[in-house]
């Protein structure tokens, strides 16, 4: 997978959640997913089609996605609740929406659709794409999450 | 004032109705889609709309569309919310004369200073 498509992704992840809840993550490194199983508690993935046809997702630990959340909303959360899960679904799609205006200043231009949440222990992400799954783990002082990025056939 | 904020997310609406409170603007009232916005629209006296563009049922460009061809509607100061900043997306919005639009992800004062530019002077 080229590393051109991954690395906006990375940066947008790192923007949203400056700009939007004021936390710093740090990238860890990249890993090849193997398998379709969630590290973490809750996710969102956002298909993307256009120059390229593949999928995003983002997974927090429950931890991590309730202090963001609390960051984001300005009110404590102490449970994985629907609002919770909800501001998963908006990270995404911010997310994507800023990696791909990233991309797009360099001619690569996608669209994406809307995001779906899913949750529980050991659940699992289908990505859309048949190719490699790229995952970033990152780490914020709220706790971890995951930045996994598929693309199949670019155009 | 009241401003109708539309997102099928509630966490960009509640987002949002924080950053107009802390504006002052204490009336808000909110819809998941372009349609039951517009649905809103056609009961209640709203003075400005913030609109999520992306969303299921109808987006917000298609909502902008339908308020600027109704003959009550048309001058309503209309914001659009959007990931989307591709040229192309923008000029559309701009010839379906949206009043202003922020591209996300935004801080409390981007929102403030597009909001600023659009909203009828006295209010």
């Amino acid at each position: 997978m080229d590393v051109k498509l991954i690395n906006p992704f990375l940066a947008a992840a790192m923007h949203v959640l400056k700009t939007m809840a004021e936390v710093d993550a740090t990238p860890g490194k990249p890993f090849l997913k193997k398998n379709d199983v969630a590290i973490g508690d809750v996710s969102a993935i956002i298909g993307i089609t256009g120059a390229a046809k593949g999928s995003m997702a983002l997974i927090f630990t429950e931890q991590c996605i309730k202090d963001i959340a609390s960051n984001l909303l300005g009110v404590p959360f102490t449970e994985l609740n629907h609002e919770v899960r909800d501001a998963v679904g908006e990270l995404t799609n911010m997310i994507c929406g800023d990696a791909r205006r990233r991309l797009a200043e360099g001619g690569f231009v996608l669209q994406a659709g809307i995001p779906t949440i899913v949750g529980g222990k050991g659940h699992t992400i289908r990505h859309i794409a048949s190719g490699p799954c790229l995952a970033v783990p990152f780490t914020t002082s709220q706790g971890s999450f995951m930045v996994e990025v598929a693309f199949g056939s670019q155009v | 004032m009241t401003v109708l904020v539309v997102d099928d997310f509630s966490t960009m609406r509640r987002i949002v109705r924080k950053i107009l409170k802390d504006l002052q603007f204490q009336d808000v009232i909110e819809a998941e889609n372009g349609a039951e916005a517009f649905q809103l629209l056609q009961t209640n006296k709203v003075d400005l709309i913030v609109s999520d563009w992306n969303m299921p049922t109808m987006t917000g460009l298609e909502l902008l569309k339908k308020v600027r061809a109704d003959e009550r509607l048309k001058g309503l100061p209309f914001l659009l919310v959007t990931a989307e900043s591709q040229k192309e997306n923008i000029i559309e919005a701009i010839q379906a004369k949206v009043s202003n639009y922020v591209v996300k992800p935004f801080s409390p004062a981007v929102l403030a200073e597009k909001l600023a530019k659009i909203i009828p002077q006295g209010q």
